[in-house]
């Protein structure tokens, strides 16, 4: 008789298929690990490290690492969420995230988490990096103060949208998204508001424009519910 | 009866909304006044900063007056908070960081349009402006922070209660924004 494939996430039994990763099986059962540079339709990337669990006494990241017969992980244990909070700290303090000036505020899966975890100081000195704006594209505005690097973009551009508009340059604090056209601007690139690249940006770097505020703040996604529902916020 | 805990608070480079929204408790700063008594607060106008047990500071440090108000807070105060956005991450008015000081004057008070007699104010009753704008815990030790932009006044209300009740904090989700 064949064994029933499953793993244990947080003492709950999960079954999986071959080739799904912990993240997939996690899904599919309706259970919540925190992510920012996962999208399901994509190739994971396992950049971001909020998606850490630990596996059977090991800390591995849950978007890369293949389910396997009888895994116990952990997600939701205090000291996970205090590594993904530290995590979004850093995040928070490498960029320039201003979220009461951020039209994505609400809707943001960066600000979202951060709540999740209910990250209450900055801890870090901030960078305030010198970055721009790249608002030449008449659809589309590019704000690179608010970029994580998380390669959704890159990765739909090039992998769903076939027109890899976007790459990373640079090593180290260094790194920065750039687009691929002669001049760099978005204008010249073969961006279009259609696009899965479009869809994807976990933060507010990538926007529509003359839709940012089509929903008021306080009435977004997450001003009404936790960007996980089912983890424990107000018991 | 305890006796009362002293409490005082400052507005540094913020818009005073975190003080609109304090005063947006209503009726409960009946209750808050139960278990506090205001020292320097813009609520009193009460110039002088005796010491304190709790100081509460919105905004970040823009100017020299700023600094100077911080560092007198953390001195005078057993337990200092930082309040909203700019207190925390230097909010709306850090985003003047990514410009040279000396080009945003000169934007403003030199080359903007309309202006007559174009000059960079300079005079002993306002401060000076630092080069970049940081927030609180950068240059003191903050002991608690709330977040929001502002918090609301009923997350003012809750965490003031907690903390003064001596009860764990924990905002629930709806009290948590930072915007």
């Amino acid at each position: 008789m064949a064994e029933t494939a499953e793993i244990f996430i947080d003492g709950q039994r999960v079954a999986f298929q071959a080739e799904q990763t912990i993240m997939m099986a996690a899904h599919a059962a309706g259970i919540y690990i925190p992510h920012l540079c996962h999208h399901p339709e994509l190739k994971p990337h396992g950049s971001c490290r909020l998606c850490v669990v630990e596996v059977n006494g090991r800390k591995l990241s849950a978007c890369t690492t293949l389910a396997q017969q009888g895994q116990i992980i952990h997600n939701q244990r205090a000291d996970l969420i205090a590594s993904r909070r530290c995590v979004l700290q850093l995040l928070f303090v490498e960029g320039n995230h201003v979220c009461p000036a951020c039209e994505k505020s609400g809707d943001c899966q960066l600000q979202a988490l951060a709540y999740a975890v209910e990250m209450i100081s900055p801890r870090f000195a901030h960078f305030y990096p010198q970055r721009t704006v790249d608002a030449s594209h008449p659809d589309i505005l590019l704000d690179y103060n608010r970029c994580i690097l998380c390669e959704l973009c890159l990765r739909a551009s090039r992998d769903v949208d076939h027109k890899n508009v976007f790459s990373l340059q640079q090593r180290g604090d260094k790194t920065h998204l750039s687009v691929n056209s002669a001049s760099g601007q978005l204008a010249d690139s073969t961006l279009a508001l259609g696009d899965k690249a479009m869809q994807v940006c976990p933060v507010g770097a990538l926007l529509s424009k003359q839709t940012a505020y089509q929903t008021p703040i306080g009435a977004r996604l997450y001003d009404q519910k936790p960007i996980a529902q089912g983890e424990a916020h107000d018991g | 009866m305890m006796a009362k805990l002293r409490i005082a608070t400052a507005s540094l480079a913020g818009c005073f909304g975190c003080h609109m929204a304090l005063l947006d408790m209503d009726e409960r700063l009946l209750d808050l006044l139960e278990l506090v008594e205001f020292d320097r607060t813009p609520l009193t106008d009460q110039k002088e900063l005796q010491p304190c047990d709790i100081g509460l500071l919105e905004g970040g440090v823009a100017n020299e007056d700023n600094l100077a108000t911080l560092k007198l807070f953390r001195q005078q105060c057993k337990i200092l908070i930082a309040i909203g956005a700019c207190a925390l991450n230097g909010g709306i008015p850090a985003m003047r960081n990514s410009f040279d000081l000396k080009d945003i004057l000169a934007e403003s008070y030199l080359n903007g349009m309309g202006l007559a007699n174009s000059q960079i104010p300079q005079d002993a009753e306002i401060p000076a402006l630092l080069n970049h704008v940081q927030p609180l815990h950068e240059i003191v030790k903050i002991d608690y922070f709330l977040p929001g932009c502002p918090p609301s006044g009923e997350t003012i209300w809750l965490f003031l209660q907690q903390l003064l009740t001596g009860q764990p904090l924990h905002l629930p989700y709806h009290c948590l924004h930072y915007d």
